[in-house]
């Protein structure tokens, strides 16, 4: 019987690499996010370099979830 | 379509039939995380699902060509009465283990049907067991453990980069971020699975000759295959969806988003690559994961052990009755109607217990599990009973 193992490694590393980072641009956003709102409740400016910072990561999620989107359809 | 004969018509309606409760089998593996920590109320959470199923069933018909893919012999042509019998069976099995709430993997009940019907009808050497095992059996061991671990690790990531900033905000975030992940996975839900019906539809067209061989799915076959899987999806199995939302952990948003970005990876890539997996395993083995990693570190491990063994029995149990639901078709019309009405008396009492105790859209985040008396379904096996 033939398995491809290095196939199936390959599927699993690529799985974490990828959870791994959207995960942690997503939480960086939405960090700073919060860093904002409270920059902005607090009185201590606008907190724009912060929200500058949040539309870069969820833009980068959302390219993430527009290739997903063309894996399946492109399938 | 001037003769459709009586067994083609009854196949396409179990078809449907069956594609109708993968639906609302599998409502649970998108949004039961997305409900459980409030990042949508259940019904805008199973509409939502609905929809983007119905949309996944047009984004490809590609894999509409096998049903299968290459587990059992296809080249000889499947009788209508082994398909007919495999559908009865994966059904059957689908509707107990909702009845139990147990989130069990729609594909592997129609797999275990196909094999079981087709080592009754055509023998076992119809099966190729090689592309069993490494189609079927070493992706069930390994997805829900790569998604687990997966999201085990994103979700101490995500503890670790907002563990600073006051709860409230960060967590409305992720209740945000859940709503795309737990849509991604809707969205690639409806094209893995809805395809399954087309497939099973269209093989059975082309052997009562009413197709070309190598045709695809015709107009309405893609849209009856997408309706039936999107009602059953809006249907929502609230039993399955308060097993995985509440019944394996407390979850809260930034494990919710966790789980289901790795579970939606893992289903794009593996598909992509290839491996036709569970859905639900894979979304199971992320909320296990995210449950490990919360703050809490807690899961319910009894109900882990639960759905690992129902998992180990969904291919031979589908299997079992689909072999003796093909032994009987196989003597004609009157076997074939004989069970048609065991499917749907089967099914019509599986509905009427799950009604003494019925779960809803409004107590759907209530308690953690559900219980009922041991019912001695189709299979009579009580492994399974809490």
């Amino acid at each position: 019987m033939h398995i491809k193992w290095a196939a199936l490694a390959e599927t699993a590393g690529v799985s974490l690499a990828i959870t791994l980072a959207v995960v942690t641009v997503f939480a960086l956003g939405n960090l700073a996010l919060s860093r904002r709102e409270a920059a902005v409740e607090a009185g201590t400016g606008k907190g724009t370099p912060a929200l500058v910072a949040a539309g870069l990561c969820f833009a980068a999620c959302a390219a993430a979830v527009a290739y997903g989107i063309s894996l399946i359809a492109a399938k | 379509m001037e003769h459709i004969t009586f067994l083609v018509a009854v196949v396409i309606i179990t078809a449907l039939a069956f594609d109708f409760t993968n639906g609302f089998h599998d409502t649970a593996n998108a949004m039961a995380t997305s409900i459980a920590t409030g990042a949508l109320k259940p019904k805008v959470a199973v509409a939502i699902a609905a929809v983007l199923n119905f949309a996944g069933a047009f984004l490809s018909v590609k894999v509409a060509t096998t049903i299968s893919g290459g587990i059992v012999n296809e080249k000889a042509g499947l009788q209508p009465s082994i398909i007919f019998a495999a559908l009865v069976g994966a059904i059957l099995w689908n509707l107990l283990t909702w009845l139990k709430g147990l989130p069990s993997s729609s594909s592997h009940a129609l797999y275990g049907g196909l094999i079981g019907a087709t080592v009754v009808g055509a023998g076992i050497g119809g099966v190729n067991f090689t592309t069993v095992v490494s189609k079927i059996l070493i992706p069930a061991v390994a997805s829900p453990i790569i998604a687990g671990v997966a999201s085990w690790g994103a979700t101490k990531i995500a503890y670790l980069i907002t563990g600073g900033t006051p709860k409230k905000s960060t967590e409305k975030g992720f209740r945000r971020g859940q709503i795309f992940s737990s849509s991604l996975i809707s969205l690639a839900h409806g094209t893995n699975d809805a395809q399954k019906t087309m497939g099973i539809i269209t093989l059975t067209l082309i052997s009562a000759g009413q197709l070309h061989k190598g045709d695809g799915p015709p107009t309405w076959v893609i849209v009856s295959a997408g309706m039936a899987i999107a009602l059953g999806t809006y249907m929502g199995g609230w039993r399955i969806i308060r097993s995985m939302g509440s019944g394996l952990a407390d979850i809260r948003p930034p494990q919710g988003f966790a789980s289901e970005t790795a579970a939606a990876t893992v289903i794009l890539t593996s598909s992509h690559m290839g491996y036709g997996l569970s859905t639900t395993q894979v979304c199971s083995g992320g909320i296990m994961g995210a449950g490990l990693g919360g703050p809490s570190g807690k899961l319910r491990w009894g109900m882990v052990r639960r759905m690992a063994y129902t998992w180990g029995l969904t291919l031979p149990a589908a299997a079992a009755v689909s072999g003796l639901a093909a032994l009987i078709a196989d003597q004609g019309d009157w076997g074939v109607a004989v069970v048609g009405v065991a499917l749907v008396l089967g099914a019509g009492s599986m509905w009427l217990i799950s009604r003494r105790q019925p779960v809803h859209a409004d107590n759907v985040n209530d308690s953690e599990t559900v219980d009922l008396p041991v019912t001695g379904g189709p299979t009579g096996q009580t492994t399974i009973a809490a």
